[in-house]
């Protein structure tokens, strides 16, 4: 199922030692790319795309990233506005700063902090939730509005910006869901778990930058 | 909003699925694999693997199950049956699979729940617990697949599970389980109102209005369902959409891979 679109992109995962890269992999050839899994820094240089993503706590993520020299990197990459897509922890880990077990310093790319979820409901944030665009974005190219994107999370990301948040998820607040900036995108949600929705998600943001 | 989960679970004994499926649909029915592709496409909205394979000295079957499922389906899925260490949950976590559930290992050594939390994150640890409600009316929790009594009390484990870090509670009532008359809403209720997280109702489903009670009276997040999908006579969908008529939000699309693609 190759996409001749996207059979010849240079996608990264980027492999920082957060485990299970197997199924946002997978996801990726699903959709007809073929990725490339990589942990030094000298991958971004060459990469057409790159792929942040990631489970677990702001604090390892971080300290994963300092001892594989992916910091610097990361925010160069970013700042020269490449195509960057992050998932989950992959979008927390973009942050100014994170609350979760402390206060973290993180990429300082998008502007804002990672706060705890509001008291009240179970924590983790955990499946499916009805996703809103908050403005069109190729990003949910063919994906009708309201559709259910799976989350598993405890924390969620408050940009001091919010023209950058496209879309949002009700969970005691207004979750942020997706973010976009320039070519920078992330998801809180999963789209390798959220089912075919999830996988054009993939496609959607390959394909807008293999046109490029 | 936040929707309501339908869980689909499947025994897997040596690598094939145990008790009797019959789908004519599929080529193997008796292929995990295959069965996770056809419940996701089904619109299933996540799965449990439980691995009752007496002896779990060899786990390539097992490895190669989740390797394959990690390939095929894209909704998350879960993975026990005889897992004893954090070296055993990496296994599977590394092969593709999203959660890990532990029960009897977790009783007899707690602290194995708080190593996984801490080495993989809360998110990936499901602790399942086995319960009875006795003729006393307390609810007791059971191990080695419901068949040992422990002494403790449901809630107070269920408590202790999460303060150790478990993301997750799978409840099964042992009373109910098997039975297809219904949940254990007492039970569910119990635990999933003394806990911060998830509850999974598991045990005696055998339609929708089962589900609709445990979610509504029980407080479940999710509903476990081991049978009554896998002889076609209750689609999913079906069930869905009655859960959904009786005011419960329910995740309706179940778009094909093919034509989203």
């Amino acid at each position: 199922m190759s996409d001749p679109l996207l059979a010849d992109l240079d996608v990264i995962i980027l492999d920082y030692g957060a485990g299970n890269l197997r199924s946002v992999v997978r996801a990726v050839e699903r959709v007809g790319a073929r990725p490339e899994v990589a942990s030094v820094p000298a991958a971004l240089d060459a990469a057409d795309v790159v792929i942040l993503p990631g489970v677990g706590a702001a604090a390892d993520t971080m300290r994963n990233l300092r001892e594989r020299a992916l910091v610097e990197p990361i925010r160069e990459y970013i700042g020269a506005d490449r195509p960057f897509l992050g998932v989950c922890m992959g979008l927390q880990a973009l942050m100014t700063v994170s609350e979760e077990g402390g206060e973290h310093a993180c990429l300082d790319v998008l502007q804002g902090r990672v706060v705890r979820l509001p008291a009240g409901r179970k924590i983790p944030h955990m499946g499916w939730n009805r996703v809103e665009l908050r403005r069109p974005t190729p990003l949910f190219d063919g994906i009708p509005d309201g559709s259910h994107f799976y989350f598993v999370h405890s924390y969620y990301c408050d940009l001091a910006e919010p023209d950058e948040v496209v879309a949002v998820a009700d969970y005691g607040t207004d979750v942020t869901a997706a973010v976009e900036r320039g070519r920078l995108a992330a998801t809180q949600f999963h789209p390798e778990k959220s089912g075919a929705y999830g996988l054009r998600i993939y496609r959607n943001f390959l394909r807008e930058h293999a046109c490029a | 909003m936040l929707t309501k989960r339908i869980i689909g679970c499947f025994d897997v004994d040596n690598g094939r699925v145990v008790k009797g499926i019959s789908f004519v649909e599929l080529r193997d029915a008796g292929d995990p694999v295959e069965l996770a592709t056809l419940y996701d496409h089904e619109g299933i909205d996540e799965l449990v693997f439980l691995d009752i394979t007496a002896s779990h000295e060899d786990r390539n079957t097992v490895v190669d199950m989740v390797r394959r499922t990690a390939d095929r389906v894209f909704i998350p899925f879960t993975v026990g049956g005889g897992l004893r260490s954090d070296e055993d949950m990496m296994l599977m976590l590394e092969s593709g699979a999203d959660k890990i559930t532990i029960n009897t290992a977790a009783v007899e050594r707690p602290a194995l729940i708080s190593e996984g939390a801490y080495r993989f994150g809360s998110q990936c640890i499901v602790v399942a617990i086995d319960a009875r409600t006795e003729s006393d009316g307390s609810m007791q929790v059971y191990t080695h697949g419901g068949r040992r009594p422990t002494g403790i009390d449901a809630v107070e484990w269920a408590r202790e599970v999460v303060e150790r870090g478990a993301g997750e509670i799978m409840l099964t009532s042992m009373n109910t389980d098997g039975h297809q008359d219904g949940y254990d809403i007492h039970l569910t209720r119990a635990v999933s109102d003394a806990v911060g997280v998830p509850v999974i109702a598991s045990g005696g489903a055998g339609n929708a209005q089962h589900m609709i009670d445990a979610i509504t009276d029980g407080n479940a997040d999710a509903v476990l369902a081991a049978s009554i999908f896998h002889f076609g006579t209750h689609p999913i969908m079906d069930v869905k959409r009655q859960m959904r008529a009786a005011g419960i939000p329910m995740r309706m699309e179940h778009a094909d891979y093919d034509d989203v693609l």
